[in-house]
Order: C-alpha cells, then structure tokens, then sequence
C-alpha cells in the first residue's frame, strides 16, 4: 500500500515545480499524518472538555441554566466536602510518603548483590490495576482475625505479650466474687487459713469448657490450707447460685491467686480437672482469694481497618504498595546517572555516609525527585480504582474522593450530570497548577537539547 | 625483576580484601536483613490472593489463606474450573482482550503517525501544537465522560466493545504521541535526508525506517497502553453497562464481599496474572518506557 505511493512520487520530487507549492505540499502531507490524531484528540478530550465546562452550569437533566448553583452545592454538601478533606489528606500524604520510601529503596538497594530481585517484587504491583490490588488488599484488611491477614498478625504478635484468656467471657455467678478494674475476681469476704473459697462463674458456653471436666466437689477445710473450687455454677434447670451442686462442672487450669492483706500476690495456683485448688503452708492472717485478669483477657476482636474511621489510611496503605516501586526504579536510574566523582571526592574530603547522601546525592537527584512526586501528585489527584475497590459500600462516603464524588454522582446512581460536571471541572483546575509546571519544564529541556 | 616486584605485593592485598569482603558483608547484614523483610512484605499480598483462590467454596470465605501452609489438602483449583465455566466472567475476559488490543494498536498506529510528524515535517507552528498536545496530557478524563456519554448515546455506538477502544485510544494519544516524537527525533537526521534525496515519499519513509526503527520505544508505549487498558475500570464503569470487561465484572461482585470470594478472588487473580506475565516478559521496556516518560 506504501509502495504504490512511492513509486508515484518520485519524479514530482526530482523536478519541484516551485518553492511555494512545494511548502503547500509539505504542510498538506504533515496535515495527512496529523489528521487521525486530531480528530481523537478533537472529539473525544478538547471537545467533550468545553462541553463539560459549560455543562457544570446548568442543571441535573441539563435543560435549566442554573449559573454557579453547581459549585455552591460542591462546596456544601458534606458528602462532597468529605471527598476534598480526604483528598487533601491524601495530596499532603502521599506523594511524600511515596517519594521517600522510593528513595531509601532506591539508595539501599545500591548497596545489595540482589537488588534486582528486590526491584522487581516492589515494582511488581505496578503492573496490575489498582483494582484488582484492591480487592487484594480488601482481603488482607478483613476483620476477624482468623480471615484477615493483617489482624492475624497483630493478634499473633498480642498473643504473645497477653494471651487470650481460658475463660474470656466468664462473669461472677454471685455477689461473694467481685471483679476488679483490672479485670479480676476476687472473693469479697477475707479468708484465714483453713477458710474455704468458692469461686462459682456463670456465662461460660459449654465449648469452653475444657474435655476433662469433672463433676465439682465442695471443698473441705484443712488446717493451714486455704482450699476451694472454680466452678461452673450453672445447672440446667435452675440451682442455687454459689453452691457447688451435681451436674456442676469444675473448670480445671484456671490460675488462682492468694493475696495478702495489702494485695500482693503471695502464691498462685492452678485448678484440677475437678476445679480444685489448694493453698499450702500459708501462714496465719487475712488473704483474699481471687482469679487473675489473665483468664479473663478477651480475644482479640481485629481492629477495624475498612471502618469509617481507618478506610483512608488503609486504602492509602494499599497505594503505597502500588506506587513504592515506581518511585524507586525511577529514582534507581537518577542515582545510577549521577556522577560518582563527585561523590568519591566527597568521601575523601571526610564526608560520612549521611552527609554525602544528604549534600552530594539529593542536590544532584532533585530534578529526578522533583518528576516522580509530580507524577504522583497528578494521580493521587485523581485517584478512583483503589477507593472503590478498598472501601465497603457502606464507608464510601467517609472514603470519598473527588474522582469518586465525580462517578458516583454522575454515574453511580445520582444522575446529576449538572454537578457531576462541576465536580470534573474541580479536579481540572486542580491540575492546571501542575499542568503549567509539565510545560515549563518540557520548554526548558528543549532548549537544553539545542 | 619486574614481574617479581609487581607479584610480591599481590597476595597480601588479595588477603586484605577477603577480609575487608567478610566485614563487608557483615556491616551489610543489617541492609539485607531489611530489605528481605520489604521484599516479604510486598510478596505477602498477592500470594495471599492467589492462596485465597485454591480455597474449596464452602472454606474460602471461613478461612485466612495462611491456613494453607499448615493444610495443603485445602488447596483445589475448583474454583478456577468454576469460574471457566461461569459465561459473565469468560466474556468478561474475552470483552477485556478485546478492548486492551484494540486499545493498544490503534493509538499506536494513530500516534506514531502524529509523532513522526512533530519530529521530521516542516509545518507553521509545529512547537505548539506540539505543547497543546502535552497539554491535553494532564486533563483528567473525568472531564470527558459525560458528555462522551451523551454522544455515545446519540451516535448509538454507547455499550459496545468499540467506543471503549475509542475512548482509551484517545486518552492514551498524549502520552503516545509525546514519547513517540522524542524517540523519533533522535533517529540520524542523514537516514532520512538520504533517504528523501533516494526520492522515498514521507509515507514510505515513515514505514520502512521510522517504524522499524522506533520498534523499540514502541514496545514500551505497547505494553504501557495495553496495561492501561487491561486494567482500565472507570471508563467501562461509566461507558458501558452490558460490556463488561474483568475489573465491572469482579465489581459487580464486590456488593457481597466475603459471601462470594470463592468468585472474586480467582477472577482478581485471573485479571491480575496476565498484566504481570505481561510484565516479567517484557520488564526492560516496560522500565524503558517509564523512564522516557518520566526522567528525559
């Protein structure tokens, strides 16, 4: 198809007619090259672009002319006030987050043989749309503890320092056991040696309740001992509260502690499979028999990360993990073009490590880091994706942004074309600012290049 | 003499540097340590969706997918199966392929003719066309949707897998074009002046040598585009309503998250792995492009 062009052209171009018709010419085949981009960049940006603007005045269906009632609405409802609090928070956040994680990868995998490896699982998320990262994080960021892997985690990690209680739903089955701040039971009344202690706790379902369990007894008074049990003080049926009776099961491995009149703690002992427990050789004097907090801990219930409250530090979180790798590998490459004599010499003036990094390496790297936070500013401005797919239909709105508050107007049930034009006039004046400084920096590097 | 001079120092420096390697390696410890775990870290989620997937139905939405790792049993591809034979996913991913490479050759095609265009012909006012095409760079395509609904309903191509493709090859044009005249203008200004002088019309010219040539910054721009389309939601979302590509599909879903994850997770897993094998075979251009884009 070329080649028919070609081979007519060539002797109009060995014999010019004239000067100026050859211009014409010129200008009529640059016109044909430009033609299909022009009518794209024509009908679907400059055009719909005009349209939009004078769309944002008039009204929802578009028949009444409404002046600037449009923007009076951006500028009061709390939905929409809600999405430009958020997206400044993340305009403040994130590019500089992003910009100095980027970095500190960037600098410290110039320090590792396997910095390739590396680069390449941190840029990885690039690759995928923000929507399906989303949704992946979406699953991390569950609740329960067993489903979400972050809550997991920290359950893992709490578990470690305060362990879940056995009996971590368990309440007093009388008034005789009064529970403390801290979260532990204690008998009210002060027993001396040879004193009984009945420690009866409701509430307990029958799956906690340990296998092993046996049938209560009452404990008997020795000298010089103070005895007792824990034990379920529950009888289908009905029974009498704080009386050990048949069919009451003890609870066997619950800690129970013997505090001194000041409130030390002077022994602390575990129950039998019956809910016994003994206290020896314990000197005469007032104690209190008790069970500590620890059995009443309360598993950890995962911390709330797609609630109203943290969905935007959580969705924020999954776009770091998008954004990260961008930011490194561009900056990788800036690091790898700056001149190592300079930094050379400054080691040998007797520079440390940070002072090179921070007086050699950053002045020369600016431009660079100047381009990725740009970039990101340009798309957090713009973020959309990764709300929508993070946010549970319930938290939208406390996860609302100004690329959201635009779809879901206009789209996503609303159907108000009038306002939803307004908010997409909003965001473009927003990146105006940065628009301005993209064209004065590619006018400065053109005039570099000649 | 020579020689028994220049080997003398050579072993103890040879000594010197195993040594001054160890305690290297040892003062990096702490880098590598470091950035293991960060590795691990930005690992963890996408495994973490890919485990979620192997789940039997009546587990997935039950069970934390670390639960794997002490269980292999649990691990089944049924849910892969599953979704294979689910008709609104496969043509979702059909109606995906179908948008992202038709969204990736057109603008190509249309940008390099525009591109060789800024680089190589002489027309009035080249420069600033050429800013104003930077400068439709920036305009969010939020400010398009609507009223390209409004036409495309008028036009009766709205919902089709067509105005889709439209839509992404003029929104990815700036940036096409942009990367595509600066690769050009590099190309030896004596290849084409002789080639011109051999008589070889602009068009000829702009097939035989621009293209081949510029083969490799249009490998980048390839992957990019297709990525962007691939991974494209809000246009679809706004555009079109039975035209689902893989991301509206997985989001009409999302309503009953954590009922229906035995769906969402492979189907994410699914829209997520073609992008990445896409990735890991072309990385070189895919950082290529990111850096013309972004650095020069």
């Amino acid at each position: 198809m070329s080649g028919a062009g070609a081979t007519a052209e060539p002797p109009v171009r060995e014999a010019p007619p004239s000067a100026e018709a050859g211009k014409w010419r010129q200008y009529a085949i640059a016109a044909g090259f430009l033609a299909p981009a022009a009518f794209f960049l024509g009908v679907w940006i400059v055009y719909p672009t005009i349209k939009t603007i004078i769309r944002s005045f008039y009204s929802r269906d578009g028949s009444d002319f409404v002046g600037i009632d449009n923007y009076r609405a951006l500028f009061s409802s709390d939905t929409l006030l809600r999405a430009i609090e958020n997206n400044a928070i993340w305009v403040i956040v994130v590019p500089a987050l992003v910009t100095a994680l980027g970095l500190i990868y960037a600098v410290l995998t110039e320090r590792v043989r396997w910095a390739v490896a590396f680069k390449t699982v941190v840029f990885m998320p690039m690759a995928i749309s923000a929507f399906a990262a989303g949704v992946t994080w979406r699953i991390m960021y569950q609740q329960e503890p067993d489903r979400g892997a972050i809550n997991a985690g920290i359950a893992a990690v709490k578990d470690v320092f305060s362990p879940t209680g056995v009996l971590s739903e368990a309440a007093p089955s009388s008034e005789a056991l009064v529970q403390q701040p801290s979260g532990a039971l204690v008998l009210a009344k002060p027993l001396e040696p040879g004193g009984v202690a009945l420690l009866g706790l409701t509430r307990i379902s029958v799956d906690e309740v340990p296998e092993t369990a046996k049938q209560a007894v009452e404990p008997k008074s020795a000298p010089g001992e103070i005895t007792g049990v824990v034990w379920r003080d529950f009888k289908p049926g009905g029974g009498t509260p704080g009386k050990v009776e048949s069919e009451e099961v003890g609870l066997p491995r619950v800690t129970v502690e013997l505090l001194d009149s000041s409130g030390d703690k002077v022994q602390s002992v575990t129950s039998a499979d019956d809910g016994s427990f003994a206290f020896t050789d314990v000197p005469d004097g007032s104690y209190t028999v008790g069970i500590g907090a620890s059995t009443f801990v309360k598993p950890f219930g995962g911390v709330s990360w797609l609630g109203a409250k943290l969905i935007t530090p959580s969705i924020i979180i999954s776009y770091i993990w998008i954004w990260a790798g961008f930011a490194m590998v561009v900056l990788a490459a800036g690091l790898a073009a700056i001149s190592r004599e300079t930094l050379e010499a400054a080691r040998t003036d007797g520079a440390t490590e940070w002072q090179v990094f921070w007086r050699v390496t950053v002045p020369q790297l600016w431009p660079v880091i100047t381009v990725v936070f740009i970039t990101l500013l340009i798309n957090v401005l713009k973020v959309f994706d990764i709300v929508l797919a993070v946010a549970p239909q319930s938290v939208q709105d406390d996860a609302n942004v100004i690329a959201l508050a635009m779809w879901r107007t206009s789209f996503g049930g609303v159907s108000d074309f009038g306002l939803g034009s307004a908010i997409a006039v909003f965001l473009f004046l927003l990146v105006i600012p940065i628009l301005a400084i993209q064209i004065r920096r590619f006018k400065r590097e053109e005039a570099e290049a000649r | 003499m020579t020689t028994a001079t220049a080997e003398a120092p050579t072993p103890p420096v040879i000594k010197e540097s195993t040594a001054t390697k160890v305690l290297r390696w040892l003062g990096k410890a702490p880098i590598n340590i470091l950035l293991v775990v960060v590795g691990l870290l930005w690992l963890v989620p996408t495994i973490g969706l890919f485990l979620t997937s192997l789940f039997a139905p009546e587990d997935v939405n039950n069970l934390g997918w670390w639960k794997i790792f002490t269980k292999p049993s649990l691990a089944t591809f049924q849910n892969y199966q599953d979704i294979y034979h689910n008709e609104s996913i496969r043509s979702a991913i059909v109606t995906t392929i179908v948008i992202s490479v038709g969204g990736t050759v057109l603008p190509i095609l249309v940008a390099s003719l525009a591109g060789y265009a800024f680089a190589w012909l002489e027309f009035p006012g080249r420069d600033w066309i050429f800013l104003l095409v930077i400068a439709l760079l920036v305009v969010p395509l939020q400010m398009a949707l609507i009223p390209i609904f409004s036409l495309y309903s008028k036009v009766g191509i709205f919902d089709t897998k067509l105005s889709l493709i439209l839509f992404h090859t003029a929104f990815g044009l700036p940036f096409a074009i942009f990367l595509l005249r600066n690769f050009f203008i590099g190309i030896p200004k004596e290849l084409l002046e002789a080639a011109r002088i051999d008589g070889a019309s602009e068009l000829r010219i702009f097939v035989r040598l621009i293209l081949p040539l510029g083969l490799p910054a249009i490998a980048s721009l390839a992957i990019f585009q297709f990525l962007w389309t691939w991974n494209d939601l809000i246009v679809a979302l706004s555009l079109a309503r039975d035209t689902q590509p893989i991301t509206v599909a997985i989001f009409s879903q999302l309503r009953q998250f954590g009922a229906n994850l035995e769906l969402i997770a492979p189907a994410a897993f699914v829209s997520l792995a073609i992008p990445l094998a896409v990735f890991f075979a072309f990385q070189r251009y895919f950082v290529q492009g990111l850096l013309a884009g972004s650095v020069k």
